[in-house]
């Protein structure tokens, strides 16, 4: 689980970009505490080529599941 | 994999280009619709910050972009107090993206702005700018960051956009203590309600769209995200196309409206501006955005921001434009306080970037 909660953009990205780049994961999970980093993240994956599921949380916290 | 049209970024970019174009149409400065760097300077010597008669008013743009954010992240449910990644480093940054924008004459924004009315010297600037972005985004790639915020109370969100309503309830009532320009940049500015809404309406459409002058070229080469180097090329075609419709456009590389073709230094001060953008997460305008948002550290860079500005003109760090009075060409430049001043500011950036890098979850 990489934790990208409270990193100003683009560092929950960065950390995505790294965990794919490491070791290319059948599945990915974030937890991010704001909306432009879902969207940031949602777009790299994509681009990657995983899907990604959104979760919102009850205390404005999002858990995105990225799977290939 | 289809990757979809940014159309939100791109509709953003467009009416940011017209909104820059009706803005100089209606009395700001050439090529000036916009520019974050230049109007947060005006507003610093508004307040009596700094003394430089010649830049010295409160910019509407400014208040409605805040403002514009603000209203739309409420209505979105986006407005979250959130702060506490190191605000004081921030606040030196933003001071120095400062120098190094008023030393070129212009923020990221106004930098599109210039090249789309002609303005050749200007290229010196987006070469700097790029090369500024490059090195961030080395230092972001080696494991930079200013760490993490937390989730605070909504009064710590509001703190920016209560000031900017205090601002205009300040311009409005014009008390004898602000300082107005009578002759120069500040003397030059729109009506108040079209600046106003201006600024609000791209103010909501950058908050919806995260347009960033740095994200884009950031984002390329970062992630070969071409995203929100939409909204950037957006502006700079809408800009190019209402400057030859208005026979506006001026391809040169002398005289243009307030620049000058110090290549060098313009190129240093917009690498200055563009690395410290990385570093804090976005350009001038996107930190606007994100202080009307509920962004506390974004707030505390603004207020950097305004402090640099303020240092800029009281000891003569800005650019000087170039000038053509009687048929006389005046060279301007930057001075050598304002050389040192940006070396001084790469020097800062250097440390706070390599203090600042962390591996395997610890700080070096």
């Amino acid at each position: 689980m990489i934790d990208a909660r409270g990193l100003a953009c683009p560092m929950p990205v960065v950390m995505v970009q790294k965990a794919v780049k490491d070791g290319a994961p059948a599945t990915v999970e974030v937890l991010v505490d704001n909306q432009c980093a879902v969207e940031n993240i949602t777009r790299y994956a994509s681009n990657q080529g995983y899907r990604v599921s959104v979760q919102e949380q009850d205390n404005e916290e999002f858990a995105l599941t990225l799977t290939k | 994999m289809t990757k979809k049209i940014p159309w939100l970024v791109i509709l953003t970019g467009v009416v940011t280009g017209l909104a820059a174009l009706v803005l100089t149409k209606a009395g700001n400065p050439g090529n000036m619709g916009f520019c974050i760097a230049c109007f947060l300077r005006d507003i610093s010597g508004g307040v009596g910050l700094h003394t430089a008669a010649k830049v010295q008013y409160i910019r509407p743009e400014i208040i409605g972009l805040v403002l514009g954010a603000c209203i739309m992240a409420l209505v979105r449910g986006e407005f979250t107090g959130r702060a506490g990644s190191t605000p004081a480093l921030r606040f030196v940054i933003g001071a120095f993206v400062m120098v190094g924008a008023l030393a070129f004459l212009g923020c990221p924004l106004r930098m599109v702005l210039r090249l789309g009315g002609g303005d050749l010297t200007a290229i010196a600037g987006l070469l700097g700018f790029i090369v500024g972005i490059l090195v961030g985004v080395l230092f972001l790639k080696k494991g930079f960051s200013l760490g993490r915020a937390y989730k605070v109370k909504k009064s710590e969100g509001f703190v920016l956009p209560a000031i900017m309503i205090f601002l205009l309830v300040l311009l409005l009532i014009k008390p004898a203590f602000l300082y107005f320009s009578e002759t120069g940049p500040g003397s030059m500015h729109a009506a108040l309600p079209i600046a106003l809404i201006a600024g609000l309406v791209v103010g909501a459409l950058a908050q919806r769209s995260r347009l960033c002058m740095a994200g884009g070229i950031r984002d390329t080469v970062l992630f070969k995200d071409f995203h929100l180097l939409t909204g950037f090329l957006a502006i700079f075609v809408t800009v190019l196309i209402g400057n030859l419709i208005l026979g506006q456009f001026n391809p040169a590389n002398a005289v243009q409206p307030v620049a000058h073709h110090d290549y060098v230094w313009s190129f240093l001060g917009m690498a200055l501006a563009g690395w410290g953008s990385i570093l804090l997460g976005g350009c001038p305008l996107r930190q606007l955005i994100l202080a009307g948002e509920g962004n506390g550290d974004s707030a505390v860079t603004i207020l950097g921001m305004i402090v640099g500005a303020a240092f800029a003109h009281n000891f003569g760090l800005a650019g000087n434009a170039d000038a053509m009075t009687d048929g006389v060409f005046t060279a301007g430049g930057v001075a050598p306080a304002g050389r040192i001043a940006v070396v001084l500011g790469l020097v800062v950036l250097a440390v706070i970037s390599i203090a600042n890098l962390y591996r395997g979850g610890k700080q070096k």
